[in-house]
C-alpha cells in the first residue's frame, strides 16, 4: 500500500508541473502590454521598463517560469490588476462559497443518485426503472445554467418559497468564530488567512456559533443553487449504481447467499451493494472536475461570490493574474483530490494496488 | 414464475431467437441491427435528424430572419410573449410562436438559425478532437517507449484540469468568438479520444491477425494503418458521438459566459445570458433556447448510449 501511494504521488508530480506551465504559456498568449494593461494606458516607456525589470519580464523565459513557479509554490499569485490586491486574498474570500455549493450538490447527488440507482436496478425493466433512466438521461443534457434559471422562475418568482439570489438576505452578516470567542489574532499572518478561510463557511461558522438564523437563512440561499449543480451528478451516479448493481446481482456469490436462504434485502445491502459501490466511487472522483466547472455557471447564474463569479468578472475584466491564479489552485486541487479518490479505491480493493 | 422462465422469456423478446436464425453479420451490419432494436437509439436518431434538417432547411422553417427587428411595428413590443393565431391569440397581432426577444426580434426564427450552430460546434469540435486523439493514442499506443510516455503525460497534464476551466482559460487567453471557443473545447477532449485510442491499440496490436501480418512482411506504418487502427475504432464511434453531445453543452456554456458565440449571432447559449435578468418577466427567452439546447443533448446522449450497447460484445451474448 505504501508503495502504491509512494508511486500514485511520483505521477502526480509531472502533471502538476504541467499545470504550472500551461498556466505560464495561457498567461503569455494574452494579446498586448502586459505592463500597459496593469498601469493603464498612459505608462510612458520609461516607468513600463521599471516595471518590467520589477517584474522580471526581461528575464530570458526560462527564468521567467522558475520566478512564477516559485511564486506559486510560496503562496504568491500575483496581484490582481482590477482590484490591487493579492489574488491569494480573494481566493481566500471566494473559495469557501464554492466548495459549501460543490459539498452540498455533491451530497445531494449522493443522497438522490444512490438509491435511484438501486431501485432502478431492483425493479429492472419495470416502469420505475425506464422512468428513472429517462430521468437520468434527460438529467446529463440539460444546461445547468438553464436549469438554474428555470428553479429561479419557479421557485423563486412562481412560489415564492426560496430567495432567487444570493449568499445571505439583506441585513444579515456572519460573525466570523474567531470574532464570536474573542480570539486574539493580528491580521497578514498565516494564522488570520486561515481563520478567515475557515470562518467564510458560513453554514459551517454559523453553526459552529450556533447562530441558527444565519445558518437556516445561508442554507435556503443554497438550495437552489445546489439542486441545479446536483442534476448531472445525481444522474450519473444513479446509472452508474444501476448499472454496477445489475452486474454484481448476476454473480456467483449472489447465487450462493440466496441459496444459503438469506432474506433478499440483506442479499442486496450487505453483498451485492457493498461490491457494486466500488465503481460508484471512482465516478465520484471523475464528477469533481463537473461539479467545480458547473460551480462557475450556477454561481453566474445565483450571483453566488464565489470562484467562478469571480472569474467571470476577472474574464470580463480581462484581469488575468485572477484567472491564472484561480486556474492554478482549482486544477492543484482537483488533481490532489483525484489522488486521494485512487488511494482510497486502492485501499478498498487490493487488487489495484497490486497490478 | 420461476426466475429461470422470466429470464428466458427475457431474452426471446430480446430478439434471440431472431439473432440465432438469422444469417451471421459483420461488426457495423450487426451492431446497426441492434441499435434499432433499442428505443433509446432510435429516438436519439429521430431528435438529431429533426435537428440536422431544421438546419439545413433553416431559412424555409424560420419565417423571418434572425436578426431582423420588429421595433415601430403595430402592436409589437419588447419581449413580447408567444402569440400563436392558432391558440387564440389575436389576429390583429403578428404571429410570433415563441414570442420577441429583447430586441423585438422573432425567438423562434433565432432558435432555428441557431440549430446551425450547435451541431457545427458539435461536428467541428468532435472532428478536430477525434482525428488528433486518435491519431496521437495511436501512435502512442503502437511505437510504445518514449513516444508513448512523452504523449500520455501531456495528456494526462490536460486532465489534469477541470476541463470547462481550462476552456474557459484557453478562450480567455485566446479571445472570445465560437472559433476560439470551439478550438478550445476541442483541445480539452483530445485526451478522453488518445486514451481510449491507445488502450484499444495495446489490445490489438498483440492480436494473431496483426502477426499475421507482420510474417507476410507488412511494415509499421501498413500494419497500423490497415490492420491495427480501423479495428481499434469502434469504441471511439461511441465516445465521438456522446462527445458531440458533451461539445455542444459546454459550448453552449462558454457562449453563455460570453466567450463564444457573440451577438447578434443566433446562438442558444447567448441568447439565453443575454436574457437571463429577465426570467422573472419574460420568462419564455429563457425557456425556449435552454430546451433547444437540451433536446439536441439528449439525442446525441441516447444515440451514444445505444451505439454502446449495440456495439459491446458482452452485453450481446
Amino acid at each position: 500500500m505504501v508503495q502504491y501511494v509512494a508511486r500514485r504521488l511520483l505521477y502526480a508530480i509531472p502533471v502538476l508541473i504541467g499545470i504550472l506551465l500551461v498556466t505560464f504559456i495561457l498567461a503569455r498568449l494574452i494579446p498586448g502590454d502586459p505592463c500597459k494593461s496593469i498601469l493603464g494606458e498612459k505608462a510612458t516607456p520609461a516607468v513600463c521598463e521599471v516595471f518590467a525589470e520589477n517584474k522580471g519580464l526581461n528575464e530570458p523565459m526560462p527564468v521567467q517560469l522558475a520566478l512564477y513557479a516559485q511564486d506559486v509554490i510560496q503562496g504568491d499569485l500575483g496581484d490582481s490588476i482590477r482590484f490591487s490586491r493579492p489574488v491569494a486574498q480573494i481566493l481566500v474570500e471566494r473559495l469557501p462559497m464554492t466548495i459549501e455549493l460543490s459539498t452540498a450538490a455533491l451530497f445531494l447527488a449522493l443522497l438522490v443518485g444512490i438509491p435511484l440507482g438501486i431501485i432502478s436496478a431492483m425493479k429492472h425493466n419495470t416502469s420505475v426503472d425506464v422512468g428513472t433512466m429517462v430521468f437520468a438521461n434527460v438529467g446529463v443534457s440539460m444546461p445547468v445554467f438553464w436549469l438554474g434559471l428555470m428553479l429561479i422562475y419557479l421557485f423563486a418568482a412562481l412560489l415564492g418559497w426560496l430567495p432567487p439570489s444570493g449568499r445571505l438576505s439583506a441585513g444579515f452578516v456572519s460573525v466570523p468564530f474567531y470574532e464570536v470567542w474573542n480570539w486574539s489574532v493580528t491580521e497578514d499572518t498565516f494564522r488570520f488567512t486561515l481563520l478567515e478561510f475557515i470562518s467564510n463557511h458560513f453554514i459551517f461558522n454559523s453553526i459552529i456559533t450556533g447562530d441558527w438564523e444565519i445558518a437556516r437563512d445561508a442554507i435556503r440561499h443554497l438550495v437552489l443553487p445546489a439542486i441545479a449543480l446536483s442534476t448531472i451528478p445525481t444522474a450519473i451516479i444513479a446509472r452508474m449504481t444501476r448499472s454496477s448493481l445489475l452486474d454484481v446481482m448476476g454473480r456467483d456469490y449472489i447465487r450462493t447467499a440466496r441459496a444459503k436462504g438469506a432474506p433478499e434485502r440483506s442479499v442486496v445491502i450487505r453483498h451485492g451493494l457493498r461490491n457494486a459501490m466500488l465503481p460508484v466511487v471512482t465516478i465520484i472522483g471523475l464528477q469533481l472536475g463537473a461539479l467545480l466547472s458547473g460551480a462557475v455557471l450556477t454561481e453566474t447564474v445565483f450571483s453566488l461570490a464565489g470562484v467562478g463569479t469571480m472569474l467571470f468578472e476577472a474574464i470580463t475584466a480581462r484581469d488575468f493574474p485572477i484567472i491564472q491564479g484561480f486556474v492554478v489552485v482549482i486544477a492543484t486541487g482537483y488533481v490532489l483530490v483525484n489522488l486521494l479518490v485512487d488511494i482510497s479505491y486502492a485501499y478498498l480493493d487490493p487488487r489495484i494496488r497490486l497490478e | 414464475m420461476s426466475r429461470l422462465s422470466r429470464k428466458a422469456e427475457e431474452l426471446v423478446s430480446d430478439g434471440l431467437e431472431d439473432r440465432i436464425l438469422e444469417e451471421p453479420t459483420g461488426l457495423w451490419r450487426g451492431a446497426w441491427k441492434r441499435l434499432l432494436r433499442r428505443k433509446g437509439g432510435i429516438v436519439g436518431m429521430i431528435i438529431i435528424g429533426i435537428m440536422v434538417l431544421t438546419a439545413i432547411f433553416a431559412d424555409v422553417i424560420a419565417p423571418y430572419s434572425p436578426t431582423e427587428d420588429f421595433i415601430g411595428e403595430p402592436n409589437v413590443t419588447r419581449r413580447d410573449g408567444p402569440c400563436i393565431h392558432f391558440l387564440g391569440c389575436d389576429e390583429s397581432r403578428p404571429q410570433f410562436i415563441m414570442g420577441l426577444d429583447g430586441n423585438a426580434r422573432d425567438e423562434f426564427s433565432r432558435i432555428v438559425h441557431g440549430s446551425r450552430a450547435s451541431l457545427l460546434v458539435g461536428m467541428v469540435t468532435v472532428t478536430v478532437a477525434f482525428s488528433v486523439g486518435s491519431i496521437l493514442g495511436a501512435v502512442a499506443g503502437f511505437w510504445g517507449g518514449w513516444l508513448d510516455n512523452v504523449i500520455m503525460r501531456i495528456m494526462d497534464v490536460i486532465l489534469g484540469f477541470p476541463s470547462f476551466l481550462l476552456a474557459i482559460a484557453i478562450v480567455a487567453a485566446l479571445g472570445p468568438g465560437l472559433t476560439n471557443a470551439m478550438f478550445a473545447i476541442a483541445i480539452v477532449s483530445i485526451p478522453s479520444y488518445a486514451r481510449v485510442m491507445r488502450a484499444s491499440v495495446l489490445s490489438i496490436k498483440e492480436m494473431d491477425f496483426v502477426a499475421a501480418s507482420r510474417a507476410l512482411g507488412a511494415s509499421k506504418i501498413r500494419l497500423l494503418v490497415t490492420r491495427v487502427v480501423p479495428n481499434a475504432l469502434t469504441p471511439l464511434v461511441v465516445i465521438g458521438t456522446l462527445g458531440v453531445a458533451g461539445a455542444i453543452l459546454d459550448a453552449a456554456g462558454l457562449s453563455f459566459l460570453g466567450l463564444g458565440a457573440q451577438p447578434p449571432d443566433p446562438e442558444w447559449g447567448s441568447m439565453l445570458a443575454s436574457e437571463r435578468n429577465q426570467v422573472f418577466s419574460a420568462p419564455h427567452l429563457v425557456f425556449f433556447p435552454g430546451l433547444a439546447i437540451m433536446f439536441t443533448v439528449l439525442g446525441f446522449n441516447l444515440l451514444g448510449d445505444g451505439m454502446r450497447d449495440a456495439l459491446d460484445p458482452a452485453l450481446n451474448e
